[in-house]
């Protein structure tokens, strides 16, 4: 906390944090009326009488209504759904296998091989999804949903394999070898005690994993071509801007519902997710 | 009971060597400290025999068994480690009954194994607490717990009392000494506190650089070091080292320095013989010193000036200075002295060590 007087406190604490939580939550209000203003409001001229563009009297559900009757918004959220899931959970499984092993295994060229991984997480996807889409049709996977789970562990493994790599390195290795003395083998001491104690490392690369699959577009934009294989971020933008016509009522409504998930996920992990982040093992 | 047998120990790391042909018989029941500054290879030498660490080459024998191969898990051994390594996770009955789950015991047995154990330590209302809501002291007890209820052929300690403040240190110390009577299993214990080592093994062995330079009941190592840095290392306040030169005459050998001219006792002197004009070292202990009386023959005694003066209640520490070598002495409380005075000191002849100058090794 800042000490001294107040009109300090004003000026170095209160007002900046003020500004900062407008910036932030702004674009989320602004999704929210934008949901619930009927037509006639929203595409109302900015100089007309009776301009009120941060309210509306006449709040409707018709946008939300046209989203789930007119487009297959359920299905893709489904899809969503299952994609971000399994993607995350082969990504984990692997991430934390790998981060083990780099961590805590010292087999030769370990350090190079963690490299090698990073490395492969900073190639952009603007430029990997042009050999992915030849592989996926190849594999005859595209417009389903496997060419999504299996093409966004390419930049959710590495991710996930730094990620547990610092966080087993956090932890004492004495903790594995006590277990190892106490009558454990290498496997048991990973399954009993250094897992459960990665605990928090293994959910906060979960849930990014989770929001990064979520939130992905441009695969699922190459990959996906039926309206009823899209994900929410896909189908939203390719089904409801026609041309140059943007129908910014169900636009916004999905994207509204489409980062629920996501808000939720967050917040019930998220002491989970901090402890993780700051790596606080303690013995 | 177990017998640990260690034979041309070496270990390398890559291109460091860090423990030299190490050899050491330790007795069933027998309490044994290796001490030494940090880097010595204490460590090293105690996680190869508790199987963490690969051996270059050498043997490790348990009950005569050689255990080179056997991993950590099917040696019988229990660890305490300096930072604890209680597993967060689980309380602290959890942690004591996780080896024997592990070893796949009845749950009557684990039960019995933790009361008996949290009863020795005095941990019992503590069964139910995450290690996080212990103290440091307690944790401590909890580790010794974890080690007891195993019921193994050694016990090995890594410096298990470093991460403790002076007092619970102290403290924790008698209880070890009081615990290993109890259960009497042969016991290894790594330290770099030279106090600890005297207090609690049977026998210590120092080391340095990798070498083991003496292995012996702590009094033995106080009062017949074999080297140098024996002598150094163990004592507090340390042992006085003087660099003189032997010099021979009037039939009788001295040790010289500017300064300072001792006439060196017989069975030194024999031993020392024909090694007029070597260089050496000479070594007397803080409490081997004392003021000159009139019954002090003037070849055992030296002039010097007061440097500092500690006050230490049940005994003055006078450091002072005789030429270019400084002395600590150990003198009455009762003397009054002050910085500058000039004083005259007296050797006790039958405590004096010669070290040779290059070996370092005792003449």
């Amino acid at each position: 906390m800042i000490e001294g007087a107040l009109w300090r406190k004003w000026v170095f604490y209160n007002i900046p944090l003020i500004l900062f939580v407008f910036v932030l939550l702004f674009p989320f209000y602004w999704m929210i009326i934008t949901t619930f203003r009927p037509d006639g409001e929203l595409y109302k001229p900015w100089n007309a009488t009776s301009y009120q563009p941060f309210w509306t009297n006449n709040p409707t559900l018709e946008h939300i209504k046209y989203l789930f009757e007119e487009t297959s918004f359920a299905r893709w959220m489904f899809n969503t759904m299952f994609i971000a899931l399994a993607s995350t959970l082969i990504s984990l499984f692997c991430g934390v296998l790998a981060g083990y092993a780099l961590a805590r295994l010292n087999f030769p060229w370990a350090g190079s091989l963690g490299t090698v991984i990073f490395v492969t997480y900073l190639v952009p996807q603007t430029l990997l999804f042009i050999p992915l889409a030849q592989i996926i049709r190849n594999f005859e996977l595209g417009d389903t949903p496997w060419s999504l789970i299996l093409t966004y562990p390419t930049f959710l493994i590495p991710f996930c394999t730094w990620l547990m790599m610092g966080y087993f390195k956090a932890i004492p290795k004495e903790l594995e070898e006590c277990a190892r003395i106490d009558g454990a083998s290498r496997w048991k001491a990973m399954i009993y005690i250094i897992i459960p104690v990665a605990v928090p490392g293994i959910l906060s690369s979960g849930i990014i994993a989770f929001t990064l699959s979520w939130n992905e577009f441009i695969y699922a934009l190459v990959f996906l071509s039926s309206p009823d294989q899209k994900t929410v971020p896909v189908g939203v933008t390719s089904e409801l801007i026609r041309g140059d016509v943007f129908f910014w009522g169900p636009l916004m409504a999905g994207a509204l519902l489409g980062s629920i998930p996501v808000a939720i996920v967050y917040s019930f992990f998220v002491e989970h997710y901090v402890s993780g982040l700051t790596g606080s093992v303690k013995g | 009971m177990a017998e640990v047998t260690v034979r041309k120990l070496n270990k390398k790391f890559d291109l460091t060597h860090v423990v030299k042909d190490v050899d050491l018989q330790i007795h069933d029941k027998e309490f044994v400290v290796f001490v030494g500054p940090s880097g010595c290879g204490k460590t090293t030498t105690l996680r190869m025999i508790a199987g963490l660490e690969a051996v270059t080459s050498g043997e490790i024998l348990i009950d005569n068994t050689i255990v080179n191969e056997v991993p950590p898990m099917d040696r019988d051994i229990a660890m305490v480690f300096q930072n604890y390594a209680l597993y967060p996770h689980m309380s602290v009955a959890g942690n004591m009954a996780f080896g024997l789950k592990m070893r796949k015991f009845e749950k009557a047995e684990i039960e019995k194994r933790i009361k008996r154990a949290a009863d020795i330590l005095g941990i019992g209302e503590l069964l139910h607490r995450k290690p996080r809501q212990l103290s440091g002291g307690q944790r401590q007890r909890v580790a010794l717990g974890r080690a007891i209820v195993r019921d193994p052929k050694v016990f090995l300690f890594d410096e298990p009392l470093s991460n403790l403040d002076a007092k619970l240190r102290v403290q924790m110390r008698v209880e070890l000494k009081k615990l290993h009577e109890r259960l009497a299993v042969t016991s290894i214990y790594v330290t770099h506190d030279q106090v600890e080592a005297m207090t609690l093994g049977d026998r210590v062995v120092v080391m340095k650089d990798g070498w083991v330079q003496q292995v012996g009941e702590p009094l033995e190592l106080y009062n017949t070091p074999a080297n140098r840095f024996v002598a150094g290392f163990i004592g507090s306040p340390a042992m006085n080292f003087a660099d003189v030169t032997l010099s021979g005459g009037d039939g009788k050998l001295w040790a010289e320095a500017p300064g300072l001219k001792i006439g060196l006792p017989a069975p030194i002197a024999q031993r020392v013989n024909g090694r007029n004009g070597a260089k050496a070292t000479m070594g007397i202990r803080p409490e081997d010193l004392h003021i000159a009386g009139p019954a002090d023959p003037g070849e055992l005694c030296f002039d010097v000036e007061v440097e500092v003066v500690e006050q230490l209640g049940s005994e003055i520490l006078l450091d002072t200075r005789a030429g270019n070598s400084t002395f600590v002495a150990s003198v009455e409380p009762t003397l009054r002295t002050k910085v500058h005075d000039r004083l005259k000191l007296a050797i006790n002849p039958n405590r004096l060590h010669l070290f040779d100058a290059q070996t370092e090794a005792v003449i």
